[in-house]
């Protein structure tokens, strides 16, 4: 996620500022099965999901709460019939429209109904740089060619294009192939992710884990492009956590740009969130956003500084990174209390080099694909 | 490799970038960019070089430069200093195309 955002300065009251937007996982259907998803390991029901007239209530709270921007996400939101009738009604409502895509379902008749409806930008993953390697990692065949032209229709129709391209073991070697492509494809902004390992990446690390070698030849090829490619394509370079000194201020800190709501209406502070134990969470069945924004006890968890412990409370970095990822202290520190344990002066952080370096040593290692 | 992109010139002509919009938000009080999964709070003087200097409308950056310099009264030399490196970063950020 981008963090290149201002944040709005909070009024006296001590109301939290407005977040930035709201992220809408319409559904966590998907015909792809990424081994490194996202959604949660239980992964909700079509039939649990929100009906059209309840998203439609949800946008209005979320233009009420003060959100610029919505992001159509899931899974795979163009499993949703109604996705043209949910952009059209954030384009009446005034919020810009981002749909996250694995493009696999669309074609050019959709992308004009969707652009007639409002949408001005459309996020395209790529899973590799070649056909072959894209379509095992994505568990669906002959889906690369079709996100490729998706991607260029996108451009032709007069889209901003987005290529997210998520870096791991099997591809991080052909960096330099997908930024060609990206800028082959026309698109404005390209996002060089690692795998964050939450979820199912987080069960598939020995599976997906680059080596070092691997990882500094991928980060000076970057960096090394950076002044070519600056004026011709945004890149959004999200360094890899396991392999970092500092840790990313992740979500642009707890509850500080950004609410979640999941397939059934569950309202979170981010996507993955719910690994978290003794978390309670308020569906958009209890509350407004407006209210769950203000003060949600997931929401006001970790929001802002007075939660942290030591050594954040007294860093000079802590209005910086917030803390880091709570969902990665959770799983590397076995609290998501603690300091995000990338970060090098935390008290274990030397315990994610020993992981890191045995997963990356796992070579051979079978993946699970994502699956219901 | 290929070369750095060059610097913003007056003879270019710019546009808002696909999916780039120039937005008033009232409840913020602000102008911004708003783009794909990101937004730019404009202040007072961005705001202006972005009405003067981009868009189908405008002839090129120089006849910006030119209002601009009327406007603000201000040396045609300083503006265009400014104006440049101002829209060299919005093309870098890719908030406006040429």
């Amino acid at each position: 996620m981008s963090c290149a955002l201002p944040t709005f300065a909070a009024s006296p009251a001590a109301e939290p500022a407005p977040p930035f937007a709201v992220l809408m996982e319409l559904t966590h259907r998907c015909p792809l099965r990424c081994p490194y998803c996202s959604n949660p390991v239980a992964l909700e029901s079509a039939s649990a999901e929100l009906d059209t007239a309840t998203w439609k209530r949800v946008l209005d709270e979320a233009a009420d709460v003060g959100a610029l921007q919505v992001h159509f996400s899931g899974g795979e939101p163009c499993v949703r019939k109604d996705l043209e009738e949910l952009v059209a009604h954030a384009t009446e409502i005034g919020l810009y429209s981002n749909l996250i895509t694995s493009a696999v379902l669309l074609d050019r008749a959709r992308l004009e109904r969707l652009q007639r409806a409002g949408l001005q930008h459309v996020q395209i993953s790529l899973q590799d740089a070649e056909a072959t390697g894209a379509d095992r990692v994505g568990g669906f065949k002959g889906g690369h060619v079709k996100k490729l032209e998706v991607a260029r229709a996108v451009v032709r129709q007069g889209m901003a294009l987005t290529i997210n391209a998520v870096l791991h073991r099997h591809n991080i070697d052909r960096v330099n192939d997908v930024i060609d492509l990206a800028m082959d494809l026309g698109a404005g902004r390209i996002e060089i992710a690692n795998v964050q390992y939450y979820g199912w990446a987080l069960a598939n690390r020995a599976a997906l884990m680059p080596s070092r070698e691997q990882l500094l030849a991928m980060d000076a090829a970057v960096r090394g492009r950076l002044p070519e490619l600056a004026g011709r394509i945004v890149v959004d370079y999200v360094v890899p956590d396991y392999y970092a000194r500092r840790p990313k201020s992740c979500m642009g800190g707890w509850a500080r740009r950004f609410m979640n709501v999941t397939p059934r209406g569950r309202v979170l502070p981010c996507h993955a969130a719910e690994t978290i134990p003794g978390m309670a969470f308020e569906t958009v069945h209890d509350r407004s956003l407006s209210d769950i924004w203000r003060d949600g006890p997931a929401f006001a968890r970790y929001r802002g500084t007075d939660w942290m412990p030591e050594p954040c409370q007294s860093c000079d970095h802590k209005e910086e990174d917030w803390g880091g990822c709570r969902c990665q202290a959770l799983a590397l520190a076995g609290s998501a209390d603690a300091t995000d344990p990338v970060c090098e002066v935390s008290p274990a952080h030397a315990e994610v080099a020993v992981l890191r370096d045995r997963d990356a040593a796992a070579l051979g290692t079978e993946w699970t694909y994502r699956g219901l | 490799m290929n070369a750095v992109a060059p610097h913003i010139a007056e003879t270019d002509r710019l546009r808002l970038a696909p999916g780039v919009m120039l937005r008033n938000d009232r409840r913020r009080g602000q102008w911004m960019l708003m783009g794909p999964e990101r937004l730019l709070v404009l202040d007072e003087m961005a705001l202006a070089v972005v009405r003067a200097c981009v868009g189908a409308e405008i002839a090129d950056v120089a006849a910006g430069i030119d209002r601009l310099t009327v406007e603000y009264d201000a040396p045609r030399t300083e503006v265009a200093a400014d104006v440049l490196e101002m829209l060299t970063d919005l093309r870098n950020k890719g908030y406006v195309v040429t």
